[in-house]
């Protein structure tokens, strides 16, 4: 069955908000520990359901801690946060797939087939407004954080408060993805595009034009291709991306 | 005159190790004042400190209504990054609500053309980068202008084109200087004033007469120093 119009609205706004963001994670390479950060989910996620809560919400509510908790690693103590993102949030995944088993890990880790509800989708767009809203008005601010903090902060941005919007902005990205494309596919879904979209291109805005399209070309063939090829979405969605990668290093820009 | 920076008792730590102790300046309108110093002596660090990037103790008190521009030690940029020294320069106009004239400005007085500011910022030359680095310090008319090694990875002939252009600057857009540099001629030649640091954390302050003697360059470096004064001899 080819989905609807409808089923694909969500699915392709997460993928606007996944280039964008995806954009800024591979410039600040921290591809690695956004990768990590996003398995905080799976406790969430375990826990909701070992509650008889909407498992979405739980993954939500452990990525916004998770990203307050790298948030202060970074900027209140002096300890160096790429160590220990890699160790705590992959003991998280650890502890989590210990309270997630069997068909829901698989769901939580790889994403569900079933469609989420009409307040899910409705919520989902809603912050998926907020998210482009924020990353297109934030831009201007983030590039200079990434050239110098220094000459960020000099012009006037609280470099600091501008990381945790930055990373919130993320792990609610990542929360989008959580029931179609799950944890791990949705963490591919912020990077792949963006990684492409870096080698192809020679100025920001392109950058970030040329990796939302990707991922939203990811998405929709993925979605429409599934159903077709009787393969799994989400993984397809990835394939997809992934492909789009491989093709993308013979058309490398050159300087 | 009025002074435009005054430092007083300031103390910067990174870490366990104490930086600066106890440093008192002040820097009046105008002036250039050069910042010398053994590598690891502080100097970046007070800049970091003066501009709010560093906890302190102390105080540091900038007058009313001074905007500074900063000129940071060559940044260490991936050659591929797909950001063009427009992108760099319009995301300052931005943020700091400085329109397109401004922008433009900037470029006409560190001569950086269109063709140059249109490419990514990792292929651009060490002369090239410094130039923009430049003129994004100069976007928003600062009053006071902090610039951290300006000539890092620039040849000679370069150094002394970016020095002159700096100079011309501070005079024509009544800037006041402040700037760390190992160009001891060329301090000699622009400065009004020489902090110089030490790895001992003692400082000293004068006019680059009092201060760039070779045995006061000896007892800072811990090594003899040669630099033509341009007045006389091989000191």
């Amino acid at each position: 069955m080819v989905p609807s119009l409808s089923a694909l609205a969500l699915p392709v706004a997460a993928a606007v908000a996944a280039g964008l963001v995806g954009s800024f994670a591979v410039l600040k390479r921290m591809t690695l520990a956004s990768d990590a950060l996003s398995h905080v989910a799976l406790p969430g996620i375990g826990i909701a359901l070992l509650l008889n809560a909407n498992p979405v919400l739980g993954g939500v509510t452990a990525l916004l801690i998770g990203a307050v908790v790298i948030w202060l690693l970074e900027h209140r103590t002096t300890v160096p946060t790429e160590a220990i993102v890699g160790v705590v949030f992959s003991a998280a995944l650890a502890i989590g797939s210990m309270l997630t088993t069997g068909e829901e890990l698989l769901e939580a880790l790889f994403g569900a087939e079933q469609a989420p509800g009409r307040a899910e989708t409705m919520i989902g767009l809603c912050v998926a407004v907020v998210i482009v809203g924020f990353m297109l008005r934030a831009r201007h601010r983030l590039l200079l954080a990434l050239v110098s903090s220094d000459l960020a902060r000099t012009s006037g941005v609280d470099v600091v408060r501008l990381d945790l919007s930055y990373l919130l902005a993320f792990v609610l990205t990542v929360a989008l993805g959580l029931r179609y494309l799950g944890i791990l596919l949705m963490g591919s879904l912020i990077i792949i595009p963006a990684a492409t979209a870096r080698h192809l291109t020679r100025r920001l805005d392109t950058m970030l034009g040329t990796a939302v399209g990707l991922a939203v070309t990811a998405t929709v063939a993925g979605t429409l291709g599934a159903p077709l090829l009787h393969l799994p979405g989400g993984a397809l969605i990835i394939t997809v991306a992934a492909a789009l990668f491989a093709i993308s290093v013979l058309f490398r820009r050159v300087d | 005159m009025p002074n435009v920076l005054e430092i007083d008792r300031l103390g910067v730590r990174l870490g366990r190790r104490q930086i600066i102790t106890d440093l008192s300046l002040a820097v009046p309108e105008g002036a250039t004042l050069a910042i010398i110093g053994p590598n690891a002596s502080g100097k970046t660090v007070l800049f970091r400190a003066l501009i709010g990037a560093l906890p302190h103790t102390g105080t540091i008190r900038w007058a009313p209504g001074v905007r500074f521009g900063y000129v940071p030690q060559k940044l260490d940029l991936e050659r591929d990054l797909p950001i063009t020294g427009l992108d760099f320069l319009r995301a300052k106009a931005r943020v700091t609500g400085a329109g397109d004239a401004d922008l433009r400005r900037a470029m006409d007085l560190v001569s950086l053309g269109p063709p140059v500011a249109r490419q990514p910022l990792g292929t651009l030359s060490g002369g090239q980068f410094q130039r923009l680095l430049l003129g994004f310090a100069l976007m928003g008319r600062p009053t006071v202008l902090l610039c951290d090694e300006p000539t890092a990875g620039v040849d000679e002939p370069g150094e002394e084109h970016l020095y002159a252009m700096l100079h011309r600057l501070q005079q024509d857009e009544h800037l006041t200087m402040l700037l760390i540099s190992h160009e001891l001629n060329l301090i000699y030649r622009y400065a009004t004033a020489v902090l110089c640091l030490s790895l001992s954390g003692r400082a000293c302050v004068g006019s680059p007469l009092e201060v760039l003697t070779p045995e006061r360059l000896q007892e800072m470096y811990g090594a003899p120093m040669l630099y033509h004064r341009h007045d006389g001899p091989i000191a």
